[in-house]
């Protein structure tokens, strides 16, 4: 069965603080990498999918950012077949 | 009254929630497994705390899916009455019951200690028994209580008196905008807290200042 690869990235929506991002951004300050001005963190997901149809593919996978992979409350998400 | 608890793989609180329940109303809860597509005839139904499904992905984002959301979905819509506390709390706005998100404390720490409420609205199924305005003692433990809404919800819910309970004297431990600790949706019959009320309704607790939320939801004497 053929499958079609995907990349879902899932991120926090402009305005929604960040606690970890922060965290990080203030980590990589004390390491000596000065000037990151901003961290956001965010999430991936690399999906197999059966199929052969790009369009289908990518139209169950925003189902399935909408019903479980985002929380549309507060992130964004994209869709990338790979 | 009849009531139910949600028990869920991860919980940990169900046992604690249980016990007041049956220490309240005088009657133990009926108990509704992740599986279950039914729930029996409750005025009542509890989503206690824990760790569901290892807040995997986020927290309550699991349970949110599974069957026995739908069906406390539909009791919900019938007007059967629902609290979430703490994880119970992150289930029911993963699953869209009650408004906004719970994020990831801003301090990043796991905080377990008593905070102070507020009883924004005394006016409501679950906290007619309080004074309006009054500060009750509430033990609160968690990592992601950290409640959000965007402005639009937030003022929507604001303006409608759906924010009960808030975080009072600075001691909100999470970080959540307007300090809300627990909210209730549109109609009125379904609320989520982060603090646990369930551990502190009796004196061997240190206190009883929790049990006027489950008087109130139980309609039981004080």
């Amino acid at each position: 069965m053929p499958v079609i690869k995907a990349r879902v990235t899932v991120t926090l929506k402009n305005g929604v603080l960040d606690p970890q991002g922060k965290a990080i951004e203030h980590a990589l300050d004390s390491l000596g990498f000065d000037g990151v001005h901003s961290v956001r963190q965010g999430k991936v997901f690399d999906l197999e999918i059966e199929g052969t149809d790009p369009a289908k593919a990518e139209a169950d996978l925003k189902a399935m950012c909408d019903k479980l992979l985002a929380n549309t409350v507060i992130e964004n998400y994209s869709v990338s077949i790979t | 009254m009849k009531s139910a608890v949600v028990v869920l793989p991860g919980l940990n609180r169900d046992r604690d929630m249980i016990a007041a329940l049956t220490k309240i109303s005088g009657t133990a809860p009926v108990t509704i497994w992740q599986t279950d597509t039914e729930i029996p005839d409750v005025d009542l139904i509890v989503i206690p705390g824990g760790f569901s499904y290892g807040d995997y992905l986020r927290c309550g984002a699991i349970a949110a899916r599974m069957p026995v959301m739908r069906a406390v979905a539909e009791k919900a819509a019938k007007g059967v009455q629902v609290i979430g506390v703490c994880n119970g709390f992150q289930i029911l706005v993963e699953s869209g019951l009650l408004p906004g998100a719970l994020m990831r404390n801003t301090s990043l720490k796991f905080v377990c200690r008593e905070v102070k409420l507020q009883v924004a609205n005394a006016n409501t199924a679950f906290t007619h028994r309080y004074q309006p305005g009054q500060i009750i003692r509430c033990p609160v433990a968690h990592h992601d209580g950290n409640y959000f809404a965007d402005a639009e919800t937030l003022a929507r819910i604001e303006g409608q008196g759906q924010v009960v309970f808030r975080y009072a004297e600075g001691t909100n431990p999470n970080g959540s905008i307007n300090d809300i600790a627990g909210i209730v949706n549109d109609k009125g019959n379904v609320l989520g807290l982060m603090p646990h009320p369930e551990n502190l309704i009796e004196p061997a607790h240190g206190g009883i200042d929790g049990r006027g939320l489950f008087e109130s939801a139980l309609g039981v004497a004080a």
